[in-house]
């Protein structure tokens, strides 16, 4: 039972999603930031300088480094020695601190990220789609996805929860789409400062770089010791798939406000055909759905939110009584011809007794903006996949025959 | 829902009207949506900037192609951009211009008003920015939203006699509009 979001209007102001963003991750009191200022960069690092300006974030520092791969390095450095850490990026930025993410990661280091999703070069592209993510899937860090911007904000709040806790202790990447949700104005109930305080406890790390107490982070481990490293962060991420739960519900009962764990549904109770998408394309999904509800289409939404860890269960859960399942990318792993969630629903479910038709679209690449005809396109093929079978697998979305 | 689309030039300020037009809109107890064309930005060249009006949250995150209003801070722009595009037949065009609407020979069904925004801003402003004065153009031709509240917000983003002026302008600009409706 997904419990009833509570709107305050008397709570929201109108401001960039960005600006939001900023501003929660000043009320979670970071200790140390650091960003690159240059494009592929957001505004949520100017407004953090700002509010540094201003003397708003107490006990910070605030640090300008040479490129993005230093901007996540200072961080290990920093969060190491018990600081609550935080850095924003984006695209091929992201995909420059490529390495250090295993670092943070195999550290153990809690850092929260927020990432505001956009294509990777080449060609340049600035706009939005879930590649830059994507691509870091294996470096061991918890991604979740948001829908709008009250939820990219709140979930920086709950992301520090999620990953300083103890049985965690694994890096967190907020993602937000990129332009669509970083530079879109609408209303917002700003992080309450008051409540993040009596929600996110202060960082208190265990074990922390300490000149009196000398310890090594990630230092060699043989082939008698890397293994293990690896299975303690995959049962760190197993037993996130239960902290992103509980913190969400954590995060209903001080705030108010609710948006799903793992994942979210959107009238799949009777749905014959679920639809699964990420981030800010499940806004324009469920408009279709009500509009496709009215003609009787039995048609709802699986939102994923945690794409890492993958929460197999919760989403083979919600997929077993559907008749087929539509999943759409805003990906590709090129090779293989499809979309990373495409690819794991589908392995989600083959070891199961589940046998549900689902089919694959890959949508959104480098901007290209989804219509409301073009979903409803893609729920009239999944209509026909559910009669006749399903005659092609994964395939790209508004391809422009033209230009090829 | 109500669509807006604003066409502008880069530095004219057509984010800032969308952004705006979306804060008015809340403080008259709706909902809005305010977001940029995303391009390239460069000074001098075409943009737009859309907001979206609802009386319900707004979960929609496409881009806008049948506006039921078009703003066009820049009459030139008339010739290198289709401003009238998908603009529904019951819609309103309005334009920057001290020539009057029948001047304007655009393919649309939709009603065209023409206001004199630079005049207004270079008499009362004392610059040549017509951005928030065609916010007020908006609010007298359209009816969507409260004068007040959209003073209110350029009060608040432009603190002091800024602010002020820029107030008395778009009183003056819907004044003008709501007059030409009649």
């Amino acid at each position: 039972m997904t419990p009833e979001n509570k709107l305050d209007k008397s709570k929201m102001v109108v401001v960039e999603g960005s600006y939001a963003v900023a501003h929660a991750v000043k009320v979670c009191r970071p200790n140390v930031i650091s960003a690159y200022p240059i494009t592929p960069q957001t505004h949520i690092v100017e407004d953090l300088s700002q509010f540094m300006a201003d003397g708003e974030i107490p006990n910070c520092e605030y640090i300008n480094v040479e490129s993005e791969f230093s901007a996540l390095s200072a961080l290990v450095g920093s969060s190491a020695a018990g600081a609550r850490c935080y850095s924003a990026t984006t695209s091929q930025g992201l995909e420059l601190m490529h390495e250090v993410l295993f670092n943070v990661s195999g550290m153990r280091l809690p850092v929260v990220m927020t990432i505001a999703n956009r294509a990777v070069s080449a060609p340049i592209s600035i706009w939005n789609d879930h590649q830059d993510a994507i691509s870091q899937r294996d470096t061991g860090w918890i991604q979740i996805y948001a829908e709008n911007i009250q939820e990219i904000s709140d979930m920086t709040a709950q992301a520090y929860k999620i990953a300083e806790d103890k049985d965690i202790l694994m890096p967190a990447m907020t993602c937000m789409d990129g332009f669509i949700l970083s530079h879109v104005y609408e209303p917002v109930v700003l992080l309450e400062q008051d409540l993040t305080d009596e929600f996110l406890p202060a960082y208190e790390p265990e074990n922390i770089l300490d000149p009196k107490n000398p310890l090594s982070f990630g230092a060699f481990a043989d082939p008698n010791y890397y293994t293990e490293f690896r299975y303690l962060q995959e049962q760190a991420m197993q037993k996130a798939l239960k902290k992103i739960e509980d913190v969400a519900n954590e995060f209903y009962d001080v705030y108010g406000r609710y948006y799903g764990g793992l994942i979210d549904e959107y009238r799949t109770d009777d749905a014959d055909i679920i639809i699964m998408a990420m981030g800010s394309i499940v806004g324009t999904i469920k408009d279709v759905i009500d509009k496709l509800r009215d003609r009787n289409v039995k048609v709802g939404l699986l939102k994923v939110r945690s794409f890492r860890p993958f929460p197999v269960e919760a989403i083979t859960n919600v997929l077993k009584d559907a008749k087929v399942v539509v999943v759409l990318d805003k990906n590709i792993s090129l090779g293989l011809n499809e979309g990373a969630l495409f690819t794991e629903t589908k392995s989600s479910l083959y070891n199961t007794d589940i046998r549900v038709p689902v089919v694959g679209y890959m949508i959104g690449h480098g901007g290209r903006d989804i219509k409301i005809d073009t979903i409803e396109k893609i729920i009239d093929e999944a209509t026909e996949v559910m009669k006749t079978g399903i005659k092609i697998e994964s395939q790209f979305t508004d391809v422009k025959e033209e230009l090829i | 829902m109500k669509e807006i689309r604003i066409h502008g030039r880069g530095g004219q300020g057509s984010v800032t009207a969308a952004e705006l037009l979306a804060v008015a809109a809340f403080a008259d107890g709706k909902f809005s949506q305010a977001f940029p064309a995303f391009g390239v930005e460069r000074r001098g060249a075409p943009v737009q900037a859309f907001t979206r009006i609802n009386n319900e949250p707004i979960r929609l995150r496409n881009q806008i192609y049948e506006p039921d209003y078009v703003i066009v801070q820049d009459p030139t722009l008339l010739e290198v951009v289709d401003v009238a595009s998908g603009l529904k037949e019951d819609g309103i065009l309005i334009i920057n211009s001290d020539f009057d609407a029948d001047k304007f020979n655009l393919d649309t069904k939709a009603k065209i008003m023409t206001v004199n925004a630079t005049k207004i801003a270079l008499d009362i402003i004392g610059r040549p920015i017509v951005n928030t004065v065609l916010l007020g153009a908006f609010a007298g031709a359209t009816g969507e939203i409260e004068p007040k509240s959209i003073m209110d917000a350029v009060k608040e983003r432009f603190p002091g006699k800024v602010g002020e002026r820029n107030a008395e302008a778009i009183q003056e600009a819907y004044k003008m509009m709501k007059e030409a409706k009649k």
